[in-house]
């Protein structure tokens, strides 16, 4: 009778766990499957390289690449280390009821649920003006940075916390200095977490669109500087979709492109930590 | 935790230095939220003085050229889109989690994650162009206007769930295999195993997943702009267009000007004391359930 | 008008080599408040300067021209003023009662502070809170794509926009108003009864710079650029 009801539950759990993949895997695939439908005829290498022209409905979106790299790059310069060195912190060096700890871990719960906008206008009013920086792609790298910065902490520190303590022991008996156990045995346990972190921290900044209105800018032309106003990628998409008529098309295939860009990141960051991690690894 | 005041363990000056460097980052990042609300603060002032509190739940409605500032049907729209969108997310983010742990087969396991993953990086913009295209017609035909809260739940679930699927199948990745091991000797069948075993187990990383994702749908503005119509009123049911309060920022900070403008800010603090309530309740519910372990 | 200034401003590099044009976007309003805090050197405005700005100094470049869209698929041709206005206020409901098919009317507003709505207001005489919208929309093209995905959806937006989507296939009809056609033309020679200029602002008296580039702004020199966005270059 046990067997037969357990049976019965596995199969029932088995099917619901196909369905509700499937169905998710079904609905992206239709996001894609749109955006593919509607911008495939545009993509071409020209028009990844390419400067836009006649108001984004003709060229291409090389400056516009440019710009979102080198914003999303100091994004993640920034915010990796603050992060990762926040999340050690909070995850080896403070307990449950620790003031200081809590306070922070508090605050980043609250940050994470920021709106963008709210930020984009922090961001205006503290890099772009109190700091002077004006509407540049520095400005916009620091203002997600602090976006970022709350997801990575939390998944860094949630993988931190997960690796069980027979490690540290481990380490201390052998006479490990607290550095040597952090990067040497903690760091690429919590690997997965960390690399969880940092993609859905870099997805969120290449996804970002309201934060970046006020404080990078609109400008589409060729960065010369950090303190030049550059055009990422979603506001270039954002921009022909909703204010140029006719840049439909465009969008579509601007979309593309960074799903492809995404692609790239997405596999090469896990190759990277993969890397490491069978590198470093101790066998379990 | 390895230390103690009486510490037996060699001091070293390694540790000293990162113990100090690690305060420091930890600070900067903790700053950063008083930061903010000081700006809100700064810029909500002269609402308060002019309007005042209490206006802001009792005016007739939002009619900013009148000097009228109701903000209550825009919070009930931001309640009702981030919960209607997390009670999907939550079951399906963390089915997708376990399907990519233990169900899936290595070869679809993979490009299935990767597939989460990307969507993980897709601007909102083009989630709410695809909403406004394809998901708001669709929702017309069946029931006009279109544009409404069920668009923003659906849309709102379609971008947190892999946030959520994500951070729950980290966690899941890091759970000992000698768990897994013990559970199969005691006899369990998968489901079994993933009922009472392995979820409890990835309790605190199903919490901050399910947490993350809240956030992510209280704090979504663009998406939700494009396609839940705007309208600033209380929804009575699912097909009716709503307002959120980051909608409306989004919509009317480029063009308002002095007290105005300065509402805005206040409806931005009303949702930063919207998070911090319900940051205070998962904390509290977080220290329960710890507690209820070490019981 | 973003999208048009950055147009005329990669030209104005290009015949000016060594000056930069950055173009930063965010609505009529935001232009003044931004040239009158210092932020930037030139405003773009969707509209005639106020009473209350008079202490600025406006140049128009263009005019555009404010017309109500309906679904291509919408047996209405035409409306009166006053349906119009019935409409929006919510007194008719369904298409029927304007000779349209029976189904519900879905109003499409624009958001607070937009100068299209105010102009749209002023021209009605009605004041925002007369009217019952199912929808309200931020952009011009968020307010197309809507009455394309809805065919029984009236809204209303620049003409500059929605006459190039209507020529390259998009399914929207323009409603003639008082009987003149919104049309580039219509708005070109006068005619059209909800037009707007759009003025470039400056605080002071513009010199130097920021005066040449704002004479190139009037010139025939930029009249294609004007053209290709749909709007009526001056005369």
């Amino acid at each position: 009778m046990l067997t037969q009801s357990k049976g019965i539950q596995e199969q029932c759990s088995t099917w619901i766990v196909w369905g509700s993949a499937i169905l998710i895997a079904l609905s992206f695939l239709s996001l894609l499957g749109d955006l593919l439908w509607h911008g495939w005829a545009q993509l071409s290498w020209s028009f990844v390289f390419s400067p836009p022209q006649n108001a984004g409905r003709e060229g291409g979106i090389g400056p516009i690449l440019l710009s979102t790299g080198l914003i999303v790059g100091i994004c993640m310069a920034i915010a990796l280390p603050i992060g990762l060195g926040t999340a050690i912190f909070l995850a080896e060096y403070t307990q449950g009821h620790h003031r200081f700890g809590r306070l922070i871990r508090g605050s980043l719960d609250v940050l994470a649920g920021v709106p963008s906008i709210v930020f984009g206008l922090f961001g205006n009013a503290l890099f772009c003006q109190a700091l002077g920086l004006g509407f540049s792609i520095l400005s916009g790298g620091l203002t997600l940075a602090c976006m970022v910065l709350p997801i990575i902490i939390r998944t860094t520190e949630e993988s931190f916390r997960a690796i069980t303590f027979d490690q540290r022991f481990s380490a201390a008996a052998l006479g490990f200095s607290r550095s040597t156990t952090v990067g040497c045995i903690l760091l690429p346990a919590a690997m997965p977490g960390l690399l969880a972190g940092s993609l859905l921290g870099l997805g969120r900044a290449m996804a970002e669109t309201a934060a970046l209105i006020f404080t990078s800018g609109y400008v589409d032309r060729m960065p010369e500087s950090l303190l030049d106003s550059g055009r990422a990628l979603s506001i270039h998409i954002y921009d022909l979709a909703m204010n140029v008529a006719g840049g439909n098309p465009n969008a579509y295939a601007t979309a593309l492109v960074l799903v492809g860009l995404l692609l790239i990141i997405n596999f090469s960051a896990s190759w990277m930590a993969e890397k490491w991690t069978t590198l470093n690894q101790l066998p379990t | 935790m390895i230390s103690s005041s009486s510490n037996i363990l060699p001091h070293f000056h390694s540790d000293h230095s990162l113990l100090w460097g690690l305060r420091f980052l930890a600070l900067i990042a903790g700053s950063l939220l008083l930061l903010i609300v000081m700006f809100l603060l700064q810029e909500s002032w002269p609402a308060f003085q002019h309007v005042g509190l209490r206006s802001f739940f009792t005016d007739e409605g939002w009619h900013p050229s009148e000097d009228l500032y109701l903000l209550t049907p825009m919070l009930w729209g931001t309640l009702w889109a981030s919960l209607g969108s997390i009670m999907l997310a939550a079951p399906l983010g963390i089915g997708s989690a376990v399907f990519i742990q233990y169900y899936a087969p290595s070869f679809l396991a993979k490009p299935y994650r990767r597939l989460i993953e990307l969507l993980a990086g897709i601007p909102s913009v083009v989630f709410g162009l695809w909403g406004l295209v394809v998901l708001v017609p669709l929702i017309a035909r069946w029931q006009p206007p279109g544009p409404s809260l069920l668009a923003g739940i659906l849309i709102l679930f379609l971008m947190i769930l892999p946030t959520i699927t994500l951070v729950v199948q980290a966690s899941l990745a890091q759970i000992p295999v000698s768990v897994i091991h013990h559970a199969t000797a005691l006899g369990l069948s998968r489901w079994s195993m993933i009922r009472s075993v392995i979820l409890p187990t990835a309790k605190a990383g199903i919490f901050t997943g399910l947490f993350l994702g809240v956030a992510r749908a209280l704090g979504e503005t663009m998406a939700i702009l494009m396609v839940c119509g705007n309208v600033v009123q209380s929804p009575s049911h699912l097909f009716d267009p709503i307002r959120t309060l980051t909608a409306n920022i989004a919509l009317e900070v480029a063009y308002a000007l002095g007290t105005h403008r300065s509402t805005l800010f206040v409806s931005g603090l009303l949702l930063m004391a919207m998070i911090v309530v319900f940051v205070v309740m998962a904390e509290g519910f977080r220290h329960r359930e710890a507690n209820a372990h070490t019981k | 008008m973003a999208p048009l200034i950055s147009e005329i401003g990669k030209r104005f590099e290009t015949l000016h080599p060594g000056t930069r044009v950055d173009v930063q976007t965010g609505g009529s309003s935001r232009g003044i408040a931004d040239v009158v805090n210092g932020l930037a050197d030139i405003g773009m405005a969707s509209r005639a300067l106020k009473p209350q700005e008079h202490a600025l100094h406006g140049a128009i470049i263009a005019h555009d021209g404010i017309t109500l869209i309906l679904h291509q698929d919408n047996p209405v041709h035409d409306l009166t003023n006053e349906q119009i206005k019935a409409i929006y206020t919510g007194a008719i409901t369904n298409w029927k009662t304007v000779g349209g098919l029976n189904a519900p009317i879905t109003v499409i507003n624009k958001a607070e502070g937009r100068s299209t709505l105010e102009l749209f207001l002023q021209y009605f005489s009605l004041s925002n809170r007369q009217i019952r919208a199912h929808v309200v929309i931020g952009d011009n093209e968020q307010g197309i794509k809507t009455v394309e995905g809805n065919p029984h959806a009236i809204g209303y937006v620049s003409i500059g926009t929605v006459q190039y989507d209507a020529r390259h296939g998009v399914p929207i009809r323009l409603l003639p108003l008082q009987h003149i056609p919104a049309t580039l033309e219509s708005v070109r020679n006068g005619t059209f009864p909800l037009s707007r200029p759009l003025t470039l602002v400056s605080k002071t008296l513009p010199t130097g710079l920021t005066e040449t580039f704002i004479e190139f702004s009037r010139s025939p020199a930029v009249h294609d650029l004007i053209l290709k966005q749909y709007f009526a270059p001056l005369p």
